[in-house]
């Protein structure tokens, strides 16, 4: 294995991304990703790809569009309000069926907030990001090493699937440093047949359109993408399960959230309660079966958010409203401190809070 | 027998949704042309924009892709950088497009000298929902949207795009034309050309404005359409080359 | 199982980030786990700044330092702010050319150390925090010749090399200072 390395999460999602192929980076500058930009500011030049600071996000996710049109890996991000105003142009990758990596690290809302970190973007990944009946892949790093892991993941994941992934990290796993190893395997890319690259004369020509005036035929693509939705959903769902098997009380918290939630199911188990948690890595498809498992002997649910509560919403319709599901939270930049989070567990383990 | 006149390879053997008069069939028929005589169909990508030419996407031959409204110029930037040397890259646009949603875009990628070229049809009206104002409408100009003709107090002037872009360091070339008449038809083609040409040089943004007709929207003939342009459009929208950096070179020299 | 937590505060431009920067490296050549977050945002223009480390023989949890083990305060409305957060039993260290009041807390070990008049007598007026991490390696336990020298190379890129025998003075400073 390589040696490890001390990066950002920023910076490992420049280097990942690289890694992973691409070499065509569109941005405007907003924090706390910045760093992703100026990684590739420095990098692209030098391997010979293309970093550009665009006119704005709308224009950035449209150069987004443009290269993947032509069937290049490619990627941009940003944080909440930016994307934001990439709505648009996520909106019409899925409708041309399109791949694209989109980053946002994720600060308080709603309009310009904070700068802090915050997982209130939650709706717009999952349900939200734009105009139309479209999906996108939504990975959820809880950690500088699956920040770069998930990065690779998601490229390969949207060429296969042929639509968006969105790394939706926050404000901590953006700027926090940890070592990580970039010894990641990457899979061959994909051909791309139907890339617009020029016909060389010698094919009829390719389209990358999302418009459709007659409903039939518009109706019939919307259901064949949903088709290959079903199938993101039956092969990509994710989860990472921590003290489960017997967890009376199960927490569903990912990225920094998780990680705070952990640290307060440790202290649980010492105090004698059965805690356990659920990290879901991917947001969308959420993993429901994990859930779905884990209410069949849990008594009660605590969804940990940094938002006034999103997530929680995915945690009932898995757990089917079985047991109780609780919401711990902090919100506008706020994190929830491992104290909180034990108090919640107290409570819901019909204790003390 | 000698053949006079034929389609254009790189225009398809389809029929054109455009209203009758409507001048974009010759405008796309010009771009066609020189692209067969400048041999660059099969590296050329073309990019439609929203607006009545939304659909110019089946009319091409060459690959092509449809844009979000006004985002024409930043996808054509994405394309063309992904493989600047394999890439022919033109947008098609009408001036709702251009000017009014998607001005930043027009302007950034002028600005960045872009090595695309931009075929823009300036009709002063929002055609394909129905004739409302747009931002290149003429003062006193009704439409659905300024039923009692534009006034400037309210709304503002109209934008003259060559003019404004010529303001910047970066354009390569900026020209307007027009197509009322056999006469500037041939003229409206060889700035097209030009334009290519430019790209294919290496020199960068290249925009030809191309003052077009709605007769459908202007409420006339296709003949008063026309010339409603000499009498009015042209007036506003003066024809001629307002930026030719590798001319104003030479000259210098 | 040992976790160490660190939480180093500042103003702006003392280098606060740095020091926690060279405290993570060593934890890296060391090979433990751990983690560097620091704050972000307009407070870095010339406010208070900080950043936490954590370092562990297991995977590290939440990267936030609440509590911290151990306090580097460089100034004083960093030692106010943060002096009560301390585990009991844990460690200040604080730079008394710029803190003129002692710590309150009976219950904490204190380190006083004039990092910057140490820096400027010394003509390295812009190693403060360095001096100060000598002084915390010394009085930890953690002056691991090797792992330091590694550590120096790692954090200072090949073209400031001169920088490298400058700061490895500097920790030897705060190591010495009684």
């Amino acid at each position: 294995m390589a040696e490890k390395v001390l990066m950002k999460g920023n910076e490992a999602i420049a280097e990942a991304a690289i890694l992973a192929g691409c070499r065509h980076y569109f941005g405007y500058p907003i924090t706390p990703q910045t760093e992703i930009a100026a990684y590739m500011a420095k990098k692209m030049p030098k391997i010979g790809g293309t970093f550009l600071q665009a006119e704005s996000e709308i224009a950035a996710i449209n150069m987004v569009y443009g290269v993947s049109s032509t069937g290049k890996r490619v990627m941009t991000s940003s944080s909440s309000p930016g994307i934001s105003l990439k709505s648009e142009g996520l909106s019409y990758l899925a409708g041309a069926d399109l791949p694209a990596l989109v980053v946002n690290v994720q600060r308080g809302g709603p309009g310009l907030g904070g700068i802090q970190p915050s997982q209130s973007d939650y709706f717009q990944a999952t349900r939200g990001a734009g105009h139309g009946d479209f999906r996108m892949i939504v990975l959820a790093p809880a950690s500088v090493q699956e920040m770069a892991e998930l990065t690779v993941k998601g490229f390969e994941l949207a060429d296969e699937y042929r639509m968006t992934s969105l790394i939706l990290a926050d404000g901590t796993m953006g700027q926090m440093m940890e070592p990580v190893s970039l010894d990641i395997t990457v899979k061959p890319q994909p051909e791309k047949p139907w890339a617009v690259t020029g016909t060389k004369c010698a094919r009829f020509h390719n389209s990358i359109n999302s418009l459709s005036l007659v409903p039939e035929e518009l109706e019939k693509f919307n259901s064949d993408r949903y088709e290959r939705y079903a199938k993101v959903e039956a092969n990509e769902a994710m989860a990472e399960e921590y003290m489960v098997d017997d967890a009376e009380v199960v927490i569903a918290a990912f990225g920094i959230a998780a990680r705070v939630s952990k640290n307060a199911v440790n202290e649980a188990r010492k105090q004698g309660i059965k805690a356990g948690l659920i990290r879901p890595i991917t947001l969308w498809p959420f993993p429901k079966e994990v859930f779905a498992d884990a209410a069949k002997h849990a008594k009660a649910f605590i969804s940990v958010e940094l938002s006034m509560g999103q997530m929680i919403e995915d945690v009932r319709l898995s757990t089917r409203c079985r047991v109780p599901v609780t919401l711990c939270n902090r919100a506008g930049g706020m994190i929830p401190s491992p104290e909180q989070v034990l108090a919640a567990i107290k409570q819901a383990n019909g204790g003390e809070a | 027998m000698a053949v006079v006149f034929q389609k254009p390879k790189a225009l398809a053997d389809i029929p054109m949704h455009y209203c009758p008069g409507c001048t974009h069939g010759i405008i796309h028929r010009l771009v066609a042309e020189v692209i067969d005589e400048l041999g660059i169909e099969g590296k050329t990508i073309g990019i439609a924009p929203v607006g009545c030419s939304v659909m110019a996407y089946n009319y091409f031959t060459c690959d092509m892709i449809e844009a979000a409204h006004g985002r024409a110029p930043a996808i054509a930037t994405g394309v063309k950088r992904s493989d600047p040397e394999n890439h022919i890259v033109f947008t098609y646009q009408g001036d709702g497009d251009l000017a009014s949603i998607g001005m930043a875009e027009t302007v950034h990628a002028a600005a960045r000298n872009e090595n695309i070229t931009v075929i823009f049809v300036n009709n002063a009206i929002y055609g394909m929902t129905g004739g409302q104002m747009a931002p290149t409408s003429l003062p006193g100009q009704i439409t659905q949207t300024s039923p009692y003709g534009r006034d400037p107090k309210l709304c503002g002037y109209p934008i003259r795009v060559c003019e404004m872009l010529s303001q910047l360091e970066g354009p390569e070339y900026l020209e307007r034309v027009t197509v009322n008449s056999v006469a500037n038809i041939r003229k409206a083609k060889k700035a097209i050309k030009k334009a290519f040409q430019n790209q294919i040089d290496g020199k960068g943004f290249s925009l030809v404005e191309v003052v077009s007709s709605c007769p459908t929207n202007w409420g006339m003939t296709p003949q008063a359409a026309l010339k409603w342009i000499d009498d009015n459009m042209i007036p506003y929208y003066p024809l001629g080359v307002y930026k030719d950096r590798t001319a104003e070179q030479e000259a210098a020299k | 199982m040992s976790t160490t937590q660190y939480l180093f505060s500042g103003f702006g431009g003392q280098g606060v980030l740095f020091s926690g920067k060279l405290l993570a490296y060593k934890g890296l050549t060391e090979g433990k786990q751990l983690s560097w977050l620091p704050s972000y945002g307009p407070e870095m223009r010339g406010g208070t700044a900080s950043c936490g480390v954590i370092l562990s023989d297991e995977a590290v949890g939440s990267p936030i330092v609440t509590h911290p083990d151990v306090l580097i305060a460089m100034n004083l409305p960093s030692l106010d702010r943060y002096e009560d957060a301390v585990v009991p039993g844990g460690w200040i260290f604080a730079d008394s050319s710029l803190i003129e009041r002692k710590v309150k807390r009976a219950d904490v070990k204190t380190v006083y150390i004039p990092a910057t008049r140490l820096a400027s007598e010394h003509n390295m007026p812009k190693l403060a925090n360095i001096i100060l991490m000598g002084k915390i390696f010394k009085e930890l336990n953690e002056f691991n010749e090797e792992s330091i020298q590694a550590t120096l190379k790692k954090i200072i890129s090949a073209r400031h090399a001169d920088m490298l025998e400058t700061n490895y003075q500097a920790l030897k400073i705060g190591a010495d200072f009684e």
